[in-house]
């Protein structure tokens, strides 16, 4: 297969003025896509990077960083025979859509695994770090990990899933300097060393987010996972400035006096999201670079997921295995991996923009982090616009205090009842009183936290932990407060109004409706992700 | 001749008081005639027959202008409480009993009267013809009787004068109906002086009515009727469990009984030229009252239909649902599309107030005498077809045109176009109506038989309640469909006579003329809005008051007071069932091959079990079970803990799982009751306070497929359910039962709120019928869909590697 020139030589991100030659835009709408024209003369479009190179061997990459490790010693001094080793590792909800195997945790546990076996250490511990999400089947554990792993640790209870209800499994380490708990998963707490291995898709990941939080519980994450840091979080995609990250900081502060060694490791991946060939690759590639063939393909794709029942189409694409390759691997002391870590995203995904915006448009693609192998339920639509989408950016927001937001989604009225038990009641019952995120936090966060029918959903079954739809919702808690009206192209028309939208059937109406607030001619700004793209705006 | 002045002084016994005429005499006497007393005669009640007054008469809306007077007008010496307990008595009887059973008191308060009024009757179409013949036929016989048993116990004079031994002039309320069918003038004379009168002997009339009812209770009780009654029972309900049963043939038989003896009244009143059973027994009562009066002087006054007041005591008043209304609120709601009768034929409707008038103007009178000075039986006739005709057509034209401007709405709000009718001959209103129900039934057992539930189910509840609506107006046809023929005319000579020796006081407070109705203005503007009214027709448009009465009965089911929300599983919580259960646990360790052969089998073996489902739940529950024999109990655990995702919660209805916990929140009691096994619904137990299952024998760590007790369901769910809350001391009067199928119909009756959930056909026709709460919980949608309830394979190398992989179940007994 001839490799594609643009592989060693990717070009950056960049901002397209719209004019009449521009062709119509590709915009994701969950399990399907649309095509829109956008007015020339006052559109704009961010692309993102494309693909950066990968690396050519991660294998050597990999143990590369584990033996010069950033601010600590190299892995084989830190294992011994007797000592008592847990790694940690990222959960379900990273990478987007989920890698082709070997995934890169499974490359990275396998090394690390091979040099705990060289040192002789025998108590070893795998765990999923999925803080309050849901757990994962042994079938996302084997994706994620191998077989190989999977069937050495696993019948022997030696790989599990991080379980924050267990009363015997956490351990409370500490108060930081303005009394936010610090909790952890109890064998990690309790270990000789903690690996962490992490897989960063976002600059919101890693760092010590990774194990304050994907190790933590209710008590834990209730200090920053609320509506006033998020409101504070300007945005939580930029660590520097989100209250959010200090939070988890001040947290990591705790662990390092209290908790355990912990050896960081984190990974960087590329923008190859839909491949440089195959069914997807005019995904990322910008429209009028498409070929005769790329268009033929798209056509016929859309026609086809317009002729399929939806619960097909979910499965064509929640099968889908991104090709994404490795781009960068270190391990070592936390802050200084996870700086390192920051340079290389940044480096994918920043793209400078000059200037706010009026209107804010993207389409919303079929995935979230919360719904891999799962339905993306309105919440989690809500989620991933307002929250995900609209806090990609460095410095201020793209759109304007005030502004319109116009995303793309059907936002079906649908939920999967295993998945998301406590979304359906969230959605039916809390958000048919008020959407309001600090009343909805205050009347009734406690309860669903609490409750004994979720908790025991959450450990024994697959489901989020019943507190988990208030995070989502307070994850949009910063663009509800920014934004003047919110607006969802094609989405279902009860279930937009359910989450306080507006609802239009095509962009065209949408821009129309958006000019009520923002008045006539707004300025449109289209932030064309994913493949990952994060707006500098200056 | 001044009524008012003739009758003050005389104390007044009146039979049938509770009634419409009964109530109108009443009030009209108190009002009219100031110093008359009033000796009622009813039946008792379990209260009493004073209680009873009070309630069924008093409290009528007949008496607000008395009351007005009496509370707030000219006459304030005393209240109209006062009043009624100075001037009215009340005792205790039956006109079915002979000595119309009263006691020693009540015959000797007999005794002081001067004068009965009896108008009790059965004035039902279709009451039993032995019923019928008991108190229209044998009444007034029994009162002519007691009356003159009453004169000879008598020991001073009545108020009005009678003396020891002179019996109390009798006036017996009749109809003009006993004329029978027939064509032109039907004058006023006795039953035997009518030259159409055939003459039967009434002894055996009664005799045989009395052997009528024998009868038919023997042929209710016949091996092949109580089977066919049984069969019947079983398609209302189901597999609703033995005393349920029983209890319904029981209600059926009776039923059944009724219909008998209507039928026998109706067949015997035709071919003696009646309209109906009851026109056929008043006509032999007459005849049998002059019989047997002896020296009693008797009275006959034959109304026509009587229609609500035309004045008095206020225009429109009528108290219950009387001949003509059903018909008419029935064309109203567009159900009767077509009614026979003849368009030039005369209705005959007379004003109850008219009747009243009549009456009192006879008693006012006294009993007409012989040249000899002998009471002389007299009959007086109070009808409007021969002095003011209204004439079918016209009737049917002013109803329609009101019902044009005034319409009734149908419950989407929409006014209901009333149809025109063009008058065909009963035989075939009454095919077209029987086609109709031949239709519906047929569609009706083709509906129970599938499966349905939800939505659908209502349809079908729907259907039946449009069966019942048809199936009335069939009756009406049937029953009514006589009098619309009828083409009498009755004479009013002796009522004119009266008429004439009333001076103009009289005239004014006591109008008897039939001319004085104007029928466009009585039936528009007084006989119809009251009609409405009384029918509750929905006359405006719009939610009756607010709240749906779902949303009122939901709010009634989560009141913190309910103590107890008791839940069934399948189809209530949850859309499967143990067959589903079973067959994920007995794949989940089977290989691709062995899936599909046991897939095969299962859905080959689906049809014998739905029925022997259908017919025992428990006997169905006892063999399936069998198949878990040999599975062992540690790895069914396991494996139901994972079931608990990939089965329960997946096929589980949010709405339903949220109406537990929304239960708990309030401080009731939760408790679900499953014929499930115990390990398979194990994975729930958080959700109840409580929960009871079927279970199975253990023997050596591994079931035997033999159930240690009677599995929870129909009859045996409702007695744990009783034997559960006695634990608990809890009232099941305040309790919350949910359920989808009739079989747990003593479950849901057993409670104070059932709700009926995704209800199959039967339940959803019963919970229409009798108002319970309907919910429809629904399966997220969302939710990944499966064909078959297939386990999820294990890897060899998974959590329970090291267990031998083979079938923890064969499949079959």
């Amino acid at each position: 297969m001839p490799l594609d020139p643009r592989r060693n030589a990717p070009r950056p991100g960049f901002v397209l003025e719209v004019d009449k030659s521009t062709p119509p835009l590709l915009f994701h709408h969950g399990e399907q896509f649309r095509l829109e024209k956008l007015p020339a003369g006052s559109s704009r479009v961010v692309y993102p990077a494309e693909p950066l190179a990968g690396l050519a061997d991660p294998g050597d990459a990999i143990r590369e960083a584990l033996l010069n490790p950033l601010n600590e010693d190299p892995l084989p001094s830190l294992l011994w025979a007797d000592m008592k080793l847990t790694i940690a590792f990222d959960d379900l909800s990273l990478p987007l859509p989920p890698m082709r195997q070997p995934d890169i945790r499974q490359r990275i546990i396998e090394q690390v695994l091979d040099f705990a076996a060289a040192a002789g250490v025998d108590d070893v511990h795998l765990i999923a770090a999925l803080a309050l999400h849901r757990r994962m089947t042994e079938a996302e554990l084997r994706q994620a990990l191998g077989d190989r792993v999977y069937d050495a640790f696993a019948p022997h209870g030696k790989l599990y899933n991080h379980d924050a209800e267990d009363p015997e499994g956490m351990v409370e380490l500490g108060l930081t300097g303005r009394q936010e708990q610090v909790t952890m998963n109890r064998r990690a707490a309790e270990s000789d060393l903690l690996i962490y291995v992490n897989l960063n898709i976002v600059s919101m990941d890693g760092g010590w987010k990774s194990t304050a939080t994907g190790l933590s519980d209710y008590r834990g994450v209730r200090h920053h996972h609320n509506v006033l840091t998020m409101q504070k979080s300007k945005s939580f995609m930029d660590r520097h400035k989100s209250e959010l990250h200090h939070s988890n900081w001040r947290q990591g502060e705790v662990i390092k006096a209290h908790g355990p060694r912990i050896f960081q490791i984190e990974t960087t991946i590329n923008n190859n999201t839909f491949g440089y060939d195959g069914p997807l690759a005019m995904l990322q590639k910008r429209e009028w670079e498409w070929s005769v063939r790329d268009r033929g393909t798209f056509i016929a794709m859309k026609n086809g997921l317009d002729l399929m029942p939806a619960a097909a189409r979910r499965k064509v694409f929640q099968s889908w295995r991104a090709p994404y390759e490795l781009t960068s691997v270190q391990a070592g002391e936390v802050e200084a991996v996870h700086h390192r870590t920051l340079e290389q995203v940044f480096a994918q995904h920043i793209v400078p923009v000059k200037g706010q915006t009026d209107v804010l448009t993207f389409g919303l693609p079929y995935i979230c982090p919360y719904n891999v192998n799962s339905v993306m339920n309105p919440i989690l639509v809500m989620c991933l616009g307002l929250g995900y989408f609209f806090n990609l950016y460095r410095g201020k927001p793209l759109v304007r205090e005030g502004g319109v937001v116009i995303m793309s989604h059907p936002t079906p009225w649908e939920f999967h009842p295993v998945h998301h038990p406590s979304y359906i009641d969230f959605f039916e019952h809390v958000l048919a009183d008020t959407n309001d995120p600090a009343e909805i936090e205050q009347r009734y966060e406690e309860q669903f936290a609490y409750d004994e029918w979720y908790i025991h959903l959450y450990r024994n079954s697959y489901a989020y932990h019943g507190v988990h739809p208030f995070y989502m919702w307070y994850w949009g808690a910063h663009a509800l407060q920014w934004l003047g009206r919110v607006i969802v192209v094609g989405g279902d028309p009860r279930a937009v109004r359910r989450l306080g939208f507006l609802r239009a059937s095509t962009m065209q109406d949408a821009l129309e409706m958006a000019t009520d607030v923002v008045g006539p001619d707004p300025s449109v700004t289209y932030l064309h992700n994913p493949p990952i793209l994060m707006a500098d705006v200056t | 001749m001044v009524i008012s002045e003739n009758l003050s002084r005389k104390r007044i016994a009146i039979t049938g008081a509770t009634g419409f005429l009964g109530t109108a005499l009443v009030e009209r006497l108190l009002r009219a005639v100031p110093d008359s007393e009033l000796l009622l005669i009813v039946r008792p009640g379990r209260r009493g027959a004073l209680n009873r007054v009070e309630r069924d008469i008093f409290r009528n809306d007949a008496f607000g202008r008395l009351q007005e007077i009496y509370d707030h007008g000219t006459n304030n010496q005393e209240t109209f409480e006062e009043m009624c307990e100075r001037r009215v008595f009340a005792v205790g009887g039956d006109v079915g009993v002979d000595g119309l059973g009263l006691n020693e008191e009540g015959l000797a308060m007999l005794a002081s009267c001067d004068l009965v009024i009896h108008c009790a009757a059965t004035v039902s179409f279709d009451s039993a013809l032995d019923d019928a013949v008991e108190i229209n036929l044998c009444g007034p016989m029994r009162v002519a009787a007691t009356l003159r048993q009453a004169a000879s116990i008598r020991h001073e004079p009545t108020r009005g004068g009678l003396g020891v031994g002179q019996p109390a002039h009798l006036i017996a309320v009749s109809t003009c109906y006993v004329a029978g069918s027939r064509r032109g003038s039907a004058p006023e004379e006795l039953i035997n002086e009518s030259p159409f009168f055939v003459d039967v002997d009434w002894q055996s009339e009664v005799a045989s009515a009395r052997r009528a009812r024998i009868d038919a209770e023997q042929a209710s009780r016949t091996p092949a009727r109580l089977s066919e009654l049984a069969k019947q029972a079983r398609r209302n309900l189901g597999a609703a469990g033995g005393p349920a049963l029983t209890e319904k043939v029981e209600q059926l038989r009776l039923k059944w009984l009724g219909q008998q003896l209507t039928k026998a009244g109706r067949s015997r009143a035709a071919s003696l030229g009646f309209p109906d059973a009851y026109a056929y027994t008043k006509a032999l009562g007459e005849r049998a009252l002059i019989e047997t009066r002896g020296d009693v002087p008797v009275s006959i006054v034959r109304p026509s239909i009587i229609e609500s007041a035309f004045a008095e005591p206020f225009p429109g008043w009528i108290r219950g649902f009387r001949m003509a209304e059903p018909v008419i609120a029935a064309y109203a709601r567009g159900l009767l599309k077509e009614f026979p009768g003849i368009p030039e034929g005369v209705i005959d409707i007379i004003p109850v107030d008219l009747v009243v008038a009549t009456i009192l103007a006879v008693a006012a009178r006294g009993p007409r005498l012989d040249p000899n000075q002998q009471p002389d039986p007299d009959v007086v006739q109070i009808a409007s077809g021969a002095a003011n005709p209204l004439r079918y057509a016209q009737l049917v034209n002013l109803v329609r045109s009101w019902f044009i401007e005034n319409p009734v709405y149908d419950e989407r709000n929409q006014p209901i176009s009333v149809p025109e009718w063009s008058f065909p001959g009963r035989g075939r209103v009454v095919r077209q109506l029987g086609r109709a129900r031949k239709g519906l039934d047929l569609t009706e057992r083709a509906l129970h038989v599938l499966p349905l539930r939800g939505k659908h189910a209502e349809f079908s509840a729907e259907l039946d309640e449009r069966k019942e609506q048809l199936e009335r107006a069939n009756g009406y046809v049937e029953l009514y469909g006589a009098y619309a023929e009828c083409e009498a005319l009755y004479q009013l000579e002796r009522m004119y006579a009266l008429w004439g020796s009333l001076d103009a006081n009289d005239r004014r407070d006591f109008c008897m003329d039939p001319k004085v109705v104007d029928w466009p203005r009585y039936v528009q503007t007084i006989h119809l809005p009251s009609m409405v009214k009384q029918a509750r027709l929905k006359m405006l448009p719009g939610s009756k008051s607010g709240e749906s009465r779902s949303v009122r009965l939901r709010k009634q089911v989560l009141s913190p007071q309910r103590q107890l929300a008791v839940f069934d599983l399948e189809n209530t919580l949850i859309a499967s069932n143990v067959v589903a259960s079973y067959a994920w646990l007995a794949t989940r360790h089977l290989n691709k091959a062995e899936r599909v052969a046991f897939s095969v089998k299962i859905l080959r073996e689906a049809p014998t079990l739905l029925s022997l489902d259908r017919q025992d739940r428990s006997d169905f529950l006892r063999y399936f079970y069998r198949r878990f024999e040999g599975a062992p109990v540690d790895r069914m655990a396991h494996d139901s803990a994972e079931m608990l995702s990939d089965l329960l919660i997946t096929k589980s209805f949010p709405g339903g799982i949220r109406r537990v916990r929304e239960h708990r929140a309030l401080g009731h009691k939760t408790l679900l009751i499953t014929g499930a096994l115990d390990f398979a619904v194990e994975p729930l137990r958080p959700l109840f306070d409580d929960m009871i299952t079927a279970r199975m024998t253990v023997t050596n760590g591994r079931y035997d497929g033999q159930l240690s007790a009677a599995p929870p369901t129909g009859e045996a769910r409702y007695q744990t359910l009783v034997d559960y809350a006695e634990l608990h001391g809890l009232d099941l009067a305040e309790a919350v039962a949910y359920a989808d199928s009739s079989s747990d119909l003593p479950m849901l009756e057993a409670v104070g709120f059932p709700v009926a959930v995704n209800a199959e056909t039967k339940l959803a026709a019963i919970a229409r019928r009798r108002g319970w709460l309907i919910e429809h919980w629904s399966k997220s949608k969302g939710a990944p869909q499966r064909v078959l309830p297939i386990g999820p394979r294990l890897r060899p190398t998974g959590p329970t590697a090291g267990v031998e992989l083979r079938p923890a179940v064969e499949i079959g007994t």
